[in-house]
């Protein structure tokens, strides 16, 4: 073998394109290997809001630079700023949203609390059941369906080699690096960045990294086109709805209800009893959804760790081993923390705190 | 709880219900249609209810009577929107009717779904006007209808010919007909024919009657584009060779306000696949399968197929694919078949062997072959729900963009109403040309629910909010 990378990013979403192309801007070779198409995992089937609203109050700064990155890729990758809605339908959820919505407003998110009379001004078709509402003006969503197309040119044109199915089946540290194989074909490279969303505590595992990761199954549904219903994104006060409006009519449905399935059993599947509820949610919050046909429904694996912050950083136990994901709201944070993962990599002090991943866990 | 669920209710599936029924299992049969019968054993419609039979209506009341006569429950016009297990394994099967939705619990399931129609697009195929083969079929069988004036024939295996001697059947005019095979290719099916001489005297009197009427017959041609402003008004048709190259040599211009078009029949595996089952790529059964024993069984336990979606072998081959999918879901569910099961088992075995060597025939005969995605000019509308052409699709794979899912993603072919059903062939064959892979390293999109488009409120009823099933609140 006589060729060698500087380093090979196991995962090929958002997080390991994204670091790819920072650490080749910094001079270094890179490979991404990529279990099965580039950009089609739960980077390219979150529903792809970008809600400051639904962010966790230490995570806003990076989502709040994450969003301006999206922002700034505007058309390409299907960027709308729309605004946001978060809706509460009791006094409990009420009291839940004024307390956390000050809380991340506190920790930088435009976030302010409207009447119901605003409210329905710009979202006529709610259900009247609302108690109470925050906005945040800065919310929207991008086109998750695109982020394959995106990354793909985009280290098509820095040059970057990326191997589409190739799933790695060991990994192997040498005196000078590591060899990652899939079945008989061997990747050599100097470092490893682990970047692989719900695979990752298997990755890791085949290099005796025991990672305390858990895969949540996060389930999205879109209808066909319908006559305009919202033009805003819509949440809910407990988390467990997000929905949009496109501008080609479809209304994509998420809120992170959980399918079933495991990352090592391929995709995972809709559950009904999950399902349900959501759908129910979603017309209990716009009535007139009732009469709207959904087309599909689907899964994605968002993996968190015991605590719900990232894990970003080097591996204490080996040299040149990096581990970056579990982001907790990685679709609108991936393209910001990648950087800083890519400048960590380089040797450069990072623009903010990385996540260490040697911490210990205590469950948030 | 069941004790088998069959979905779908043609000559496979309803075989497979009676058989299962006998051997003393609680089966239910769910069913889009107003009745059994499947596409091919069709049931009229009220109005023309008084028609005279034709063997294929005989076929299909005697089979609904036997359903009749037996105690299976049944339920007809519901629709399969999700196939999923619960945690003792057993299979939940979401549906839907005019009533409102429901779940079924059942210990097996035997999906019987039959066969789809595959329609190569071409330069202004969408145009009304412009029918399936297979859909001409349904509309002849139910309604007694023609679907025009005048009718141009186009396409690929015997169902031209079946669709052609329908029409002038019924009353109506046939321009021409246009087959994409040859005569030869007809003559070199002719030995399998000859198994069953009844079906074989049948294409003879399909084609003879052409001749008799003198309709132009256009053997090894293809349709170039279809015309029209708002509706066709004709063909452009050119020479093919074997391969299904068209030629260029000027076009044919054949006037018409209506064309059936069609090239075969594809396994309906949309269940299959929601279900978890492993399919593989077998040109020869009309596409992707599932892929199964011998006896019907799927890769996932207690999953079974019968009938055309486990590949293209025809009305013949299918009462025996269900009664042998029936043995082997009670085999596997009493963990033995007696002996005289065994027997029949092996008897069914042999006759199915001798229908499949005609059912093969027929449907080699629409075997795509190196020529068919070029049938699919630049600018011609590949997926109809989302407007986009084959030139929108060959950027999309020049991007990098290999599988389907990835192709899917960057263009939307195929996210629309019909969830792909219509266009994912479409996008092979093109995704095949710009790549040089195989239909089987391209691979399939990911399968999900709904199988059909269903209304919010078929699914999801009113909500009670306090019930909501609130599961935490995400971490602050």
């Amino acid at each position: 073998m006589n060729f060698k990378f500087d380093i090979a990013i196991i995962g090929g979403g958002i997080m390991g394109c994204e670091t790819a192309l920072r650490l080749t801007e910094g001079g270094m070779r890179v490979v991404v290997l990529e279990q099965g198409d580039i950009g089609q995992g739960a980077s390219g089937v979150n529903a792809g809001t970008l809600s400051m609203q639904i962010k966790r109050v230490k995570l806003m700064p990076y989502a709040i630079k994450g969003h301006a990155i999206w922002e700034k890729l505007g058309e390409i990758i299907g960027f709308h700023k729309t605004g946001g809605y978060t809706l509460a339908f009791n006094d409990r959820e009420a009291e839940l949203l004024k307390e956390r919505m000050m809380l991340k407003k506190e920790a930088g998110a435009n976030i302010s609390f409207v009447s119901l009379n605003q409210l329905k001004e710009k979202e006529p078709n709610l259900a009247n059941k609302v108690v109470a509402a925050s906005y945040c003006p800065d919310d929207g969503y991008a086109n998750s369906s695109l982020t394959g197309y995106y990354y793909r040119t985009r280290m098509e044109n820095a040059g970057i080699n990326y191997v589409e199915k190739f799933k790695v089946t060991n990994i192997r540290q040498t005196s000078d690096g590591y060899e990652v194989s899939s079945g008989e074909n061997l990747i050599i490279a100097k470092r490893v960045l682990l970047a692989c969303g719900g695979w990752m505590k298997d990755v890791a595992a085949m290099i005796g990294e025991e990672l305390p990761i858990r895969a949540r199954i996060n389930t999205v549904s879109v209808t066909e086109r319908a006559p305009k219903l919202m033009s805003t994104v819509i949440g809910h006060a407990t988390g467990l709805l997000t929905m949009k409006q496109k501008p080609n009519g479809t209304v994509l449905i998420g809120g992170g209800w959980q399918g079933k399935g495991t990352p090592e059993e391929g995709r995972g599947t809709v559950a009904t009893d999950s399902l349900i509820p959501n759908l129910q949610l979603a017309k209990y919050a716009v009535p007139k959804l009732s009469n709207v046909r959904i087309v599909r429904s689907w899964t994605g694996f968002e993996a968190n760790v015991p605590d719900f912050y990232p894990l970003a950083g080097a591996l204490p136990n080996k040299e040149n081993l990096y581990v970056l994901g579990c982001v907790r709201g990685g679709y609108t944070i991936g393209p910001y923390i990648s950087r800083l993962m890519g400048d960590f990599i380089l040797g450069e002090e990072p623009e903010m705190p990385l996540f260490d991943p040697s911490r210990s866990f205590e469950s948030a | 709880m069941y004790d088998a669920t069959i979905i779908g209710s043609g000559p496979a599936g309803a075989n497979a219900a009676l058989e299962a029924h006998d051997l003393g299992l609680k089966v239910l049969i769910v069913d889009e249609q107003r009745d059994a019968g499947g596409q091919i054993w069709r049931v009229k419609s009220k109005s023309i209810l008084s028609a005279p039979s034709t063997e294929a209506s005989i076929k299909g009341d005697a089979l609904r009577e036997r359903l009749k006569q037996s105690s299976i429950e049944v339920k007809f016009e519901t629709r399969v929107w999700h196939i999923d297990k619960n945690e003792e394994k057993n299979w939940i099967i979401n549906l839907v009717s005019k009533d409102g939705s429901h779940s079924v619990l059942s210990k097996a399931l035997i999906i019987a779904t039959g066969a789809q129609e595959r329609v190569i697009p071409v330069q202004g195929w969408t145009l009304p006007g412009v029918v399936g083969l297979a859909g001409a079929t349904a509309l002849f069988k139910e309604h007694m209808m023609v679907p025009g004036k005048s009718t141009v024939v186009a396409g690929s295996g015997p169902l031209v010919f079946f669709v052609a001697s329908e029409v002038i059947r019924l009353g109506g005019s046939v321009a021409a007909v246009v087959s994409i095979n040859g005569f030869s290719d007809w003559i070199k099916a002719l030995p399998a024919m000859v198994l069953n001489p009844k079906l074989l005297w049948q294409g003879i009197k399909w084609i003879g009657d052409l001749y008799l009427k003198r309709v132009p017959l256009y053997w090894r041609h293809g349709i170039r584009s279809f015309e029209g402003l708002g509706h066709v008004v004709g063909v452009n048709v050119r020479k093919a060779n074997k391969k299904w190259y068209l030629r260029h040599d000027p076009n044919i211009f054949i006037a018409a306000d209506s064309v059936c078009y069609g090239h075969g029949l594809m396994p309906s595996i949309e269940a299959s696949r929601l279900a978890g089952a492993v399919h593989t790529y077998e040109p020869a059964l009309g596409g992707w399968v599932p892929f199964t024993d011998e006896n019907g069984r799927t890769t996932v336990p207690y999953l079974y197929v019968c009938g055309d979606n486990a590949g293209i072998l025809g009305a013949q081959a299918a009462p025996h694919r269900g009664r042998l999918a029936a043995y082997a879901m009670v085999e596997d569910l009493n963990e033995t078949l007696p002996e005289d099961l065994l027997a029949k088992r092996k008897a069914e075995k042999k006759l199915l062997k001798w229908a499949s060597i005609f059912g093969k025939a027929a449907t080699g005969l629409s075997i795509l072959q190196p020529g068919a995605g070029g049938l699919i000019s630049k600018q011609t509308e590949v997926c109809r729900c989302e407007g986009i052409n084959r030139l929108e699709i060959e950027k999309e794979v020049k991007t990098g963009a290999l599988s389907p899912n990835a192709v899917k993603s960057g263009t939307r072919c195929g996210m629309g109403p019909c969830g792909g059903r219509f266009c994912s062939e479409s996008m092979a064959l093109i995704t095949e040309q710009a790549t040089g892979k195989t239909r089987a390293e391209i691979g399939l999109p990911t399968a999900r629910p709904p199988l059909r488009p269903v209304a919010m409120d078929e699914i999801a009823k009113d909500l009670n909010y306090d019930d909501l099933p609130i599961p935490g609140v995400s971490p602050l």
